[in-house]
Formats: structure tokens, sequence, C-alpha cells
């Protein structure tokens, strides 16, 4: 018994030390990945280049496309922070982390390819009548998934409050595979595509050769947080959410409502993502019925990143996700001479969700939990 | 200012027993509470005095027996329709909402209310009590030292004007200089018409400013009497409230 006690202890110091060998390892490979970067950015030629390229050395990258990446990382990142903020807020009111919600994003992003369909048949999506055409077809995104995780909340997660967290973490799982599954009945298993965007958000800027709809998508997003922001420290529902955060009974004893403050933040959650979603179909012009997979399970990092509950956090982990995702292969990867890096932005997001789990479990912006312990 | 004869409770338990899932807490409870009175609940640790105040409240339900509030029975009515009514509370290690500043702990004692010249003139109010409420409004209400939280949690119940506060343990947790202090609070608090009904432990200071009382033992009222009568009976201590001297 003594032994197998023993074994145990000895076991975990094993994992202790198991724990910081990944820790320095990943954090070394990342800073001779970096140090090899700028050396190469400097002189292509230095040996290390040689030994990882071959004899021509390495590529040197030019400003624009610095720029290129930053503003791809940045507008695909805004739209995670955008999810990220539904994960978080729901976290901050039920302590649970709710996995469909990345559906309510993909949801929105098929309303979005169903309304400009129809507005694109008519004539709308172009010209002058594509402003009136949009600002519908962008209401109508965030009802739909707005009332979609509203009826989330209603039919599965009402019910489970008051239950061990792991539930209805689990039934998120089954409600997220029974819309995915839900849509594909619908509207079949293949890809729908957007109609084509009208010129001018093809185009580039002048003189900053900015693409015109990673710029709108870009704005957008920051109007939608700003707004966010003001609703939930200025207004009076927003005190009434933070104080359910909070404390629950005390909340009640207010005379706040806790069942309709909790309806609301899913409400306020399930808008971001429906923006999120319309800007994702207007960026990608692609919709299917998993697409809420890998943006959802990326605002899911965006939102550890940046400290699970913390609203602030989960914008700013988001555009970071983003930005790494879309230089870490190059700053990182590309200096190894592996082939294809840019292929491995998905590697790079979850690496990043491995690391800040491995080294800041709590995110790196603070975190912010209610008084109830959390597991 | 106390109790008018033949007037009607302004909250009342008929006869109430409340579980926590199959312990029973409370047992055949019954207690009135009239309009502009101070009244103390007394007992020792676990005997059931802040499931009283939870279940006049609406936020633990009773299994049995009635909660009536100016007469009506209000055992369905969500804590909300209590709070509207003029029933608050000061609760048990005063639970500031501690992320959110002092002014919006403050405003959110008045989230029923809407009449915002009234809102404003209590918040003056408040601030005249307790001028370093007023020092450190902005302040996130969980850096308040022991003392501040208590002012704050009184001022963010008085924001809600009650007919009737309930407090659970004001004195916990202050130091024995303000917990007088705090007793004189009370007492003023008591003067501008607002019943008081009060937990303590500290049995002596309660009673002193007490009109009546009841004392609780595991969930049983074994008394219930005058706050003389009480002061004076030598065995209240010893035997129903498990202190030794
Ligand atoms: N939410 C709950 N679930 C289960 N049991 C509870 C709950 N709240 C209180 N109890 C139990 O009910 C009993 C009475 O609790 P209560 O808080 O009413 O006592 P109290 O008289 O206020 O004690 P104290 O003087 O220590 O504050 C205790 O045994 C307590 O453990
Ligand atoms: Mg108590």
């Amino acid at each position: 018994m003594t032994a197998a006690v023993r074994a145990k202890g000895a076991g975990k110091t094993n994992v202790d030390r198991f724990l910081t060998v990944l820790r320095v390892v990943m954090i070394g490979f990342i800073a001779i990945s970096l140090v090899a970067f700028i050396a190469q950015q400097i002189a292509p030629e230095n040996p290390f280049a040689e030994w990882r390229h071959g004899d021509e050395g390495a590529t040197r990258l030019s400003w624009a496309q610095y720029r290129g990446l930053l503003v791809t990382g940045i507008s695909q990142g805004a739209m995670y922070g955008l999810i990220a903020l539904g994960y978080s807020m729901v976290y901050g009111v039920l302590g649970f982390i709710n996995f469909a919600h990345g559906e309510v994003f993909m949801v929105s992003a098929f309303t979005g390819f169903i309304v400009s369909t129809k507005f694109d048949a008519a004539g709308w999506w172009e010209g002058a009548a594509f402003f009136p055409a949009i600002i519908i077809t962008v209401a109508l995104c965030v009802i739909v998934s707005t009332s979609t995780a509203v009826i989330m909340e209603r039919v599965a997660y009402r019910r489970l409050r008051g239950s061990p967290r792991l539930i209805p973490l689990i039934t998120s799982i089954g409600v997220s595979f029974f819309i995915q599954e839900a849509v594909r009945l619908v509207f079949g298993p293949g890809a729908k595509g957007y109609p084509s965007n009208p010129d001018w958000l093809e185009e580039r800027l002048p003189w900053l050769g900015i693409e015109v709809k990673k710029l709108v998508v870009i704005i957008i997003a920051a109007i939608a947080m700003a707004g966010l922001w003001y609703f939930v420290e200025r207004t009076k529902t927003g005190k009434a959410m933070r104080a359910v955060a909070e404390d629950k009974e005390i909340a009640s004893l207010m005379g706040i409502d806790v069942d309709k403050t909790i309806v609301k933040t899913f409400a306020v959650g399930g808008a971001m993502a429906g923006v999120a979603g319309i800007l994702w179909g207007i960026l990608f012009r692609s919709v299917i019925n998993t697409t809420g997979f890998l943006p959802g399970i990326k605002a899911f990092t965006a939102a550890v990143v940046g400290g699970v509950g913390n609203l602030g956090g989960a914008m700013a982990g988001g555009v970071s996700l983003g930005g790494a995702e879309a230089l870490g292969p190059l700053m990182i990867l590309e200096p190894w001479g592996i082939p294809g890096v840019s292929q491995l932005r998905d590697a790079v997001a979850f690496t990043v969700l491995i690391l800040v789990l491995l080294v800041k479990p709590t995110g790196l912006f603070g975190e912010r939990l209610s008084s109830e312990e959390r597991a | 200012m106390t109790r008018q004869e033949g007037s009607t409770p302004l909250l009342e338990f008929r006869d109430i027993n409340t579980h926590y899932g199959a312990v029973h807490i409370l047992k055949d409870v019954n207690l009135a509470i009239y309009p502009g009175e101070l009244v103390c609940l007394l007992g020792g640790n676990a005997s059931g005095k802040s499931t009283t105040l939870k279940t006049l409240l609406g936020m633990v339900k009773p299994t049995s027996g009635e909660v009536v509030l100016d007469g009506e029975v209000v055992n369905d009515k969500p804590t909300s329709y209590r709070v509207e009514r003029g029933v608050t509370m000061v609760p048990e290690n005063r639970r500031l909402f501690k992320r959110l500043s002092v002014k919006e702990n403050l405003e959110l004692g008045a989230y029923l209310r809407d009449d915002k010249e009234g809102i404003e003139a209590d918040l003056e109010r408040i601030f005249s009590m307790f001028p370093r409420v007023k020092e450190r409004l902005t302040q996130k209400a969980g850096t308040l030292s022991g003392g501040e939280q208590q002012m704050v949690a009184m001022g963010r119940a008085l924001m809600a004007r009650p007919r009737v506060l309930l407090m659970d343990e004001p004195s916990m947790g202050l130091a024995p200089a303000l917990v007088q202090t705090n007793f004189e609070l009370i007492e003023q608090i008591h003067q501008e018409g607002i019943a008081i009904f009060m937990v303590e432990q500290n049995a002596n200071m309660a009673l002193s400013i007490a009109d009546r009382g009841w004392v609780l033992q595991t969930g049983k009222v074994v008394l219930d009497n005058t706050a003389e009568a009480l002061l004076a009976d030598p065995d209240l201590r010893r035997s129903y409230l498990g202190q030794a001297d």
C-alpha cells in the first residue's frame, strides 16, 4: 500500500518533469525558429538557412507579403474574436463551454447564403442595391443565429441548470452534432457557394494594398465588439449580466430575473456569432454544414488564450490567434525548410492552444471567474 | 416606533417547514414582523437562521406552510416580487459583487426601480450616511476593507427603498469598535421607519436595541418574547445559544 502511494507520488513528479521538458522544448523551438527567421530576413544565405534550405539559401519576405499575411490574419482573427465572445459570455454566467456555439456561427453563414442567393437572383447583389441588400442579409443572419442560441438554451441547457458542469458540456457536443446533421439533411452535404461579391469588395486599396473586403470585415467586427462592450459595461442589462455571472443568488436578491438574463447572454453571444457568420460568408463565399467546426474550435482557443470569461481577452485572443496563425507558419516553420508551410496554419493554431495551456492555463490576459470555484 | 395593535404583519411565517434535500431545517416555524419594528432572531450555528431569511425572500422554497407578505400568501412568487414590495436583505458575509464598482453595486440595489430622481436622492442620502462610500465609488467592491464593504452592503439594500430590512449577522467580521458603530447605524435606519429583522450571534447587543426576539434551536422556535424578557431570562444563553458564559 505504501509502495502504491509512493509510486503514485513519484508518477506525479514525473508528469511534472515531463511537462517542464515539454514547455522548455516548445519555447526553445519557437525561440530558435524566430532567431533563424530574423537571421534569414537579414541574410538569406546564412549557414543555418543553407543547412535547412539547401545551397540557394532561404527567401526573404517582402513588406507587401507581411502586410498581406497580417491583414488576412487579423480579419480572420476578428471573426474568431466575435465567436469567442459567445464562449466566454456563456462560460461567465453558466460555467460551462458551449461547444455548439460554432454551429450558431454556421447557421448564420447558411442564412447568409440563402438570402444573398435570393438577392442575387433579383439582381440586388451588385451596384447600389447591394447596400440595402447586405444590411437586410446581416439583420436576418443575426436574427437567425440569435434565435438558434436562445432555442438551444431553452431546449437543451435550461433543464440542466444546477447539474455538474460536465453534463451541459457533453450535451453541447450532442447539440452541435444535431445542428450539423439537421442542416445537412435539409440542404444536402455539398458546399454552397455565395454569389460573387461586387467588384469593389474584391479590389485593393490604392496605396495601402489592403483588400477592401478584409478591411470591411475588420471594421464591422470592430463596430460589433464596441457595441457589445457598451452593452455589457454601460447598460442596465449588461450590469445585470455581470451580476448574474458573479453571484446568481445575490443577483436574484437584487430583483434580477436570472433565467431571463441567461437567455439574454445566449442571445448576445449568438448575435456576435451571427455577425461573424455573414462576414465569413462574404470573405470565403462558401458554406457547408461543417463550416462551424474549425472556426468554432479556434474561437474556443481564442477564448482560452484571452482567459475564459474575460470579454476583452476573448477579442484580443481572437485577433492574436488570427495573427499567429497567419504569420506563425512562415516565421516558425519555414526557417526549418518544411515544405508547404502555409497549409499548417491549423496546426499552428492548436499549438498555440497547447502552449497557452502549458505555460499560462488561465489565459494571457488574466482570468475572470465567478466567486464560485470553477473546475 | 413599535407595533400598533391590530395592524397586519408586514411579513409572516405560518407553520413553515424548509428542507435542503432530505434534511429538515425549519420545523413548523411561526413568526411575524410588523411595520416599523426592530426584531431579532437568535440561535446557535446551523440552527437555521440564514435559512429563515432566505425562505422569507423566496431564495429557498418552503416545503409546507405559508410565507405571507402584507396579508398575501407569496409562496409561489419570485424573490423580485417581494423585493418590489419592500423586502430586502443584507446577506451573510455581505456578498457584494466584487468585480463590479461600488457605484454599480449601489445601482443594482435599485434594479427594480425606475424613478431616476428618487434613485439619485437615495444615493445622496447614502453618501451622507457613509461619506467614505462616496470617495470609493469607482473602486471595485472586492478591494474594499471589511468595514467599507459593510457600508456598501447596507447602502445597496437601502437603495431598494425597503419597508423591512433583513440583516444576516451584520456585525460578523467587523472589528469590535466597528460593531458598536454598526449597531448605531442599524438604529438610525430603524428610526427612519424601516422595520428591521436582524439575525445575530451577539445576543446582548441585539436585544438591547430590539423590540422583540425569537430564539431558534435546530430549526424550532424555542423562545418568543419581548427583548426585555429575553434579556432577563437567565437560561437564554446557557440553554439555547450554546454559549458558556
Ligand atoms: N444550500 C444548502 N444545501 C444544503 N444544506 C444547507 C444549505 N444551506 C444551509 N444548509 C444547512 O442547513 C443548516 C442551517 O443552515 P443556516 O445557514 O440556516 O444556519 P445558520 O443558523 O444561519 O448558521 P450560522 O450561524 O452558522 O450562519 C446547516 O446545517 C447547513 O449546513
Ligand atoms: Mg447564517
